[in-house]
């Protein structure tokens, strides 16, 4: 065959994947094919592609994974996207050979890696060459934690990810997860039947709604491909190409009719109160995006833009379970406080905290060591951070939201502040004990009244904002949008503290 | 098919706020959860009707604690 009309039909067999294969057909059923993904999620046509003929020795097109630098939103990123129609989009030897090239090669570039995932996992008649030795599949995820922090790293989980593939997706920064096809597990129901007796469907076992929802390895939920892959393209909009950049300001975004927050936030410290409303108000227009939305909701966190500049918000939300830090919510909070500092993203604080939850259930499930890690999380950061007291301030909680000792650039308090180590009711029980005990029992309820009054006078927030080591400034919560702006646009320009030292012994 | 509602953390039923044989849906609050100095609202994860609560105003509650029972 003429040398030009042999590439021609090998390049054409290969971009063609396995999607007119009765098998790949089939596993293409209700899903987009790779090519048309990365249509979606590119700017134009892919810029260049590395190991198209990979795999064709063996008649696997690309070895079942596609490799492309391509532009989103203008700017070069890296996709690493499993063909779920070339047999079943498994790990061979070529297939991770491409992908740990392609970790690389990204890293060099400082771009973000975005992979596409849908694949049954590694395959087993490769193993001898692909499982044991320094060379292995095993160096794919050695090569996630190197460059986590370097580059962004996001995946899109479009179908299966089983076994030892369900660590692409829990090594990345975020994973954005497609309802009903997404999966990942350990180990697949029918292993788990055999090997401890358990009945469970996929979707019970690791689907996507499953992983959003209560473990946690899924951050978005989205209902379909198309918009697995524009959360994708909004999510990179927030980010730096890598942590030696500054992320990109947009114009600002005024909302047309900037709502009036005295209506959102009640001054009643006990009445819940949806934060996401407050979170939208401050907002630029239609700039949110919520990560974990469905996982811990007691605490919200949402990349937002400030007068343009991207901001990621961790707010208590009052409205679930009293917007009390749980274990999750610590391990939440302090995961998006890493992934914003690593990518030179500020961060604002939204306080509305009673403080850790107490009690045996919290403490035997380790909720000191939770929230040690929140804490330890806010402390380490070193992007601009600003706290704001939006109405309690209570105890430890306090602290893990950004409180004045952790150093934040700014604290800020509105008028519906209330900051204290403990709240009216505890402090009085505690302060008056035995007062209490010896009264007699109808003069009590008067007695605890006016003591509580008493405090709650004293907690408030204008006598804090009488020490300024505590309180930066008292804001109207309508001025406070404009204050945060141009507080961010100021803080932009520090260079950040070095500590010479290794690296921090996390608590986890 | 019998569905539970459950109370999502520790604390004291402060109020019930709907009665045996009120239908409810999604988001609807049953009850109120004072806890952590908080009016946590216990909200239906289901539709129904409401056959009987678990709970009485008062009583001690822990982390998946039934509350109400649907229908």
């Amino acid at each position: 065959m003429d040398p030009y009309d042999k590439l021609k039909a090998k390049q054409a067999w290969a971009l063609d994947g396995g999607r007119h294969s009765d098998k790949g057909a089939k596993l293409l059923e209700g899903k987009v094919f790779v090519r048309d993904r990365l249509r979606l999620l590119l700017d134009e046509e892919p810029e260049f592609e590395d190991g198209l003929l990979a795999g064709s020795e063996k008649g696997v097109p690309a070895d079942a994974v596609v490799t492309v630098i391509g532009k989103v939103g203008g700017r070069k990123v890296a996709v690493i996207a499993n063909d779920i129609s070339s047999k079943a989009g498994s790990w061979g030897y070529q297939t991770f050979i491409k992908i740990t090239r392609f970790q690389e090669l990204a890293f060099s570039l400082k771009i973000p890696l975005v992979y596409l995932v849908d694949s049954a996992g590694a395959r087993i008649d490769e193993q001898k060459l692909c499982y044991l030795g320094r060379r292995a599949w095993g160096n794919i995820f050695y090569n996630q934690v190197k460059f986590s922090g370097a580059v962004p790293q996001l995946c899109v989980l479009f179908g299966p990810s089983p076994a030892g593939a369900a660590y692409v997706p829990a090594l990345c920064d975020t994973t954005v997860m497609v309802d009903k096809k997404a999966t990942a597990y350990l180990a697949s129901p029918r292993m788990v039947r055999m090997a401890i007796g358990e009945d469970v469907t996929d979707e019970q076992l690791g689907g996507a709604r499953m992983h959003c929802t209560f473990s946690g390895l899924g951050d978005v939920l989205v209902h379909s491909d198309e918009e697995g892959i524009a959360v994708a393209k909004r999510y990179l909009a927030y980010f730096p190409s890598s942590y030696l950049e500054q992320p990109t300001v947009a114009p600002a975004a005024a909302k047309a009719a900037p709502p009036d927050l005295t209506q959102i936030i009640p001054p009643d410290q006990a009445q819940p109160y949806d934060v996401k409303l407050l979170i939208d108000a401050l907002a630029d227009d239609d700039s949110v995006l919520e990560i974990k939305p469905l996982f811990a909701k007691e605490i919200v966190t949402s990349f937002v833009r400030l007068g343009g500049r991207p901001v990621g918000i961790v707010a208590n939300n009052s409205k679930v379970k009293g917007g009390v830090l749980f274990n999750d919510s610590s391990d939440k909070a302090a995961r998006f406080i890493w992934l914003c500092s690593a990518f030179n993203i500020p961060l604002l604080f939204l306080q509305d905290i009673s403080g850790y939850m107490i009690g045996t259930s919290v403490e035997k499930t380790g909720i000191i060591r939770h929230g040690a890690k929140l804490l330890s999380a806010v402390c380490e950061a070193t992007v601009p951070r600003i706290s704001v007291m939006v109405r309690k301030a209570y105890g430890g909680g306090y602290l893990a939201m950004s409180g004045a000792p952790t150093n934040p650039d700014a604290m800020l308090a509105l008028p519906t502040a209330m900051p204290a180590l403990v709240g009216p009711e505890a402090a009085i029980n505690a302060l008056f004990f035995n007062q209490i005990a010896e009264l007699p029992e109808a003069e009590r309820p008067a007695y605890i009244a006016a003591k509580r009054a008493e405090y709650a006078a004293d907690i408030d927030v204008f006598s804090a904002a009488a020490d300024p080591m505590a309180v930066e400034a008292v804001i109207h919560p309508n001025r406070l949008r404009d204050e945060l702006i141009r507080r961010f646009e100021a803080y932009a320009r520090k260079t950040p503290a070095q500590f010479e030292k290794r690296n921090p012994v996390h608590p986890v | 098919m019998k569905k539970t509602i459950h109370s999502p953390m520790a604390g004291t039923i402060w109020k019930i706020v709907k009665a045996p044989g009120d239908s409810v849906d999604y988001g609807d609050t049953v009850a109120i959860l004072e806890s952590m100095k908080m009016e946590i609202p216990i909200e239906a994860d289901n539709t129904g009707t409401i056959t009987a609560f678990c709970v009485k105003e008062g009583e001690v509650v822990d982390d998946g604690t039934p509350i109400a029972e649907l229908s």
